[in-house]
């Protein structure tokens, strides 16, 4: 190989001179006119007095945050006031995207079943939910849903300790008691008990032939274990209640309604589209395949876990990207009803020091980050099932 | 996403404006024949448009008088609607002449961002607006309390510094827009909605039964509401803050829309005189004509005749601190001389 390649360098054609002088002078155009637009903007900000740089971000923010998943308050700097942003940008769009994963996954199944009903359903709700705009939808759930919950003094409560009401979801938060620790040793004990329980059960299927219910089994092991430490240990985990005070529900955990709508709209409208990928994916593969399988007397869950899934994955994962990546700019849409992302937050930065270029740049980063590092997630999850083709 | 695309276009504009473009803005004003002006998304009494379309108020009032000065006509000003946080950047970048919308002036804004204050035409504070139901008396109960509040505002931070000086936790919903903040108060997401009196008044008209909201007696803040110009063009500056003047100064020296083309051919008073072009020319020190304050005070009468329109007669809203100095107010204009 290193041969032939060395024996080719000296007769460089002069189609190869041309490609490569021609991409030197695109690449040379393209930093000039990054240049100019640089160094444009420096002068324009320069003269017009506006700061620039990047001093901003330790200085002292000022500006309330609702919702935050870390330790905020108004006297922290701009940069975490952006970090507090990040966060729930990302913790966001996680969510949304496990959720809309299930649902999607769902749907598509939905979409290909037998059943007449099931599969109308399914398309109705695809369709709606892919043609209408996103921002409709969440302005929906947000104003018209989720605002006709009643008052908090009068919140519906589902079971004890589980409130719902206009300003939003409160659970019961968990606490450590005496012996957590303890507890939490032994659940991980247990965990890697039934895990170990697993990995045996399929060595053993493989050695032997003789089929043993590792996966139950293991969750069998794990849960019947972690239930005794916990009577064991004097039930270490307590829960705090949220109990109506004053104005509001105080203590426990609480999901508040931006983030609520935001999520639920981010959900639905993503399934809706994970669902055609899925779709899509099932009906790629040929039913002759599945024929066969049936014919040799193969159960129907290996059928789906060994023939169709890695097939129908192979067309349903590069879609889901797009859509994974989609649904992580959606999340910017969290302006509109007040929920503080990234998008929210970096525009009351700019509100307030009119640091514009630098904020734009910093949305941009990360938003280029997030989907960067889907990406290459999805497609290392791509190469895995690729590799299971023969 | 529709966010990213309008800062996104305020800072092409920023990037891509000529550099020395914005060093004359009456040149730029006069050639486009028209008055960009900046204004609010909708607040009754100082920028909102009525039911044929056409933008009144205080602050859109101001807009008038600048026109009418400057060109000669009221009517050619092309009103821009600017959320909070786009103001000050609409204006950096030369997407507006000037903006007249309810903006606080502070001391980072005038230095550090591109922007330089007029003149105060409203001298605001900010309050608290809660439900009459809610049966609190006073700011300091409100401990614990959610508060709607739109972004991008200095509105904002004396919320939290609100908080902060009085050991209260507020937990703040904050929304783009002001009819969004609205909206979720009226429906009962916020126990409270926060920000300037006047517009808490103005508000609270707009709902169906005002008397079912109450404004707390506080004013955490000082909120004097000035004209925005760019930074750096010190004639167009000029020009917006003593119009602002002669406006006051119309008052001051009983000035109306009524006996202004009369006041300006038999006054007596010098001062009459210089601020109307009878003697001297007092519109040329800012290039301007000399009719510039007559042609202002026919379009859009003096301040007081101004305030009476937009805010007394609509919004029931008292002079109070923006009553003439001379009658225990504090708005006091600069001698046109």
């Amino acid at each position: 190989m290193s041969q032939s390649k060395s024996a080719a360098k000296p007769r460089l054609s002069t189609q190869t001179a041309w490609s490569v002088l021609s991409q030197g002078a695109v690449l040379a155009l393209v930093m000039g006119i990054v240049y100019v637009l640089f160094s444009n903007t420096q002068e324009n900000l320069a003269l017009r007095g506006i700061e620039s740089g990047f001093d901003f971000l330790g200085k002292e923010a000022g500006l309330p945050i609702g919702d935050s998943l870390i330790d905020y308050d108004p006297t922290r700097g701009y940069g975490y006031a952006f970090l507090v942003g990040i966060l729930n940008t990302l913790f966001v769009s996680v969510l949304a995207i496990i959720f809309s994963t299930i649902l999607g996954v769902f749907v598509g199944i939905a979409r290909v079943s037998q059943n007449w009903l099931l599969a109308k359903v399914a398309a109705i709700y695809v369709e709606t939910l892919r043609n209408l705009p996103l921002l409709l939808t969440l302005f929906f759930i947000y104003s018209v849903v989720l605002a006709a919950l009643p008052h908090p003094r009068a919140a519906l409560e589902l079971v004890e300790g589980v409130y719902l009401s206009k300003r939003g979801f409160y659970l019961p938060r968990p606490l450590a008691e005496d012996g957590f620790v303890i507890f939490f040793i032994a659940a991980l004990v247990a965990f890697a008990l039934g895990l170990a329980f697993w990995r045996w059960a399929v060595i053993h299927k493989l050695r032997t032939g003789t089929s043993v219910p590792g996966f139950w089994g293991g969750i069998g092991i794990f849960v019947v274990l972690t239930g005794l430490a916990y009577v064991l240990t004097g039930r270490p985990v307590g829960s705090e209640l949220p109990v109506y005070a004053g104005f509001n529900f105080k203590g426990g955990i609480a999901m508040k309604p931006e983030f609520a709508s935001l999520l639920i709209g981010l959900v639905l409208y993503t399934a809706a589209y994970i669902g055609e990928n899925v779709r899509s994916g099932i009906q790629s593969v040929q039913a002759g395949q599945i024929e066969a399988a049936n014919a040799l007397g193969v159960s129907s869950g290996v059928v789906t876990r060994m023939v169709l899934l890695p097939q129908a994955l192979r067309v349903t994962i590069p879609a889901t990207t797009n859509d994974y990546a989609s649904l992580v700019k959606n999340s910017s849409l969290a302006v509109a009803i007040g929920y503080p992302d990234m998008v929210s937050i970096g525009g009351t930065i700019i509100g307030q020091n009119g640091q514009a270029v630098e904020i734009i740049a910093m949305w941009m980063a990360v938003y280029l980050t997030i989907n960067l590092i889907i990406s290459m997630g999805m497609n290392f999850v791509n190469a895995r099932v690729q590799l299971a083709e023969r | 996403m529709h966010d990213f695309m309008k800062i996104g276009a305020f800072t092409a504009a920023a990037v891509t404006a000529a550099a020395g473009a914005s060093a004359a803005t009456l040149d730029d004003v006069r050639a486009a024949g028209e008055l960009a002006c900046g204004v609010s998304e909708g607040v009754p009494g100082f920028s909102n448009p009525n039911s044929d379309g056409d933008w009144v108020g205080l602050d859109a009032d101001v807009c008038r008088a600048v026109a009418a000065a400057v060109l000669g006509d009221a009517n050619a000003v092309r009103y821009v609607p600017l959320a909070s946080k786009q103001k000050v950047l609409a204006v950096s970048s030369g997407q507006v002449d000037m903006t007249s919308r309810t903006t606080t002036w502070t001391m980072k804004r005038d230095s550090a961002e591109g922007v330089d204050f007029t003149a105060v035409v409203y001298y605001d504070g900010q309050g608290f607006m809660v439900s009459a139901e809610a049966g609190i008396e006073s700011a300091k109960e409100m401990d614990g309390a959610t508060v709607c509040v739109t972004t991008g505002t200095t509105t904002e931070l004396n919320l939290a510094d609100f908080g902060r000086a009085n050991g209260l936790s507020l937990e703040p919903v904050v929304f783009e827009g002001k009819r969004e903040a609205v909206d979720a108060y009226a429906s009962g997401r916020c126990d409270a909605l926060t920000t300037d009196m006047s517009q808490l008044a103005a508000f609270r008209t707009s709902f169906a039964d005002p008397s079912a909201h109450k404004i707390l007696p506080e004013v955490i803040s000082k909120e004097p509401l000035s004209p925005l110009v760019a930074h750096g063009d010190n004639q167009w500056k000029d020009i917006v803050t003593w119009v602002v003047f002669g406006l006051i100064s119309a008052e001051e020296l009983g000035v109306t829309q009524a006996n202004v083309a009369e006041m300006a051919e038999t006054s007596k008073d010098p001062n009459v005189q210089r601020m109307l072009g009878t003697s001297g020319d007092t519109g040329g020190l800012i290039g301007l004509e000399s009719t510039w304050m007559v042609d202002a005070i026919s379009a859009v009468g003096n301040y007081g005749e101004i305030y009476d329109r937009n805010l007394t007669a609509t919004l029931g809203l008292e002079r109070g601190l923006n009553e003439l100095w001379t009658k225990g107010g504090i708005m006091y204009a600069m001698p046109i001389r």
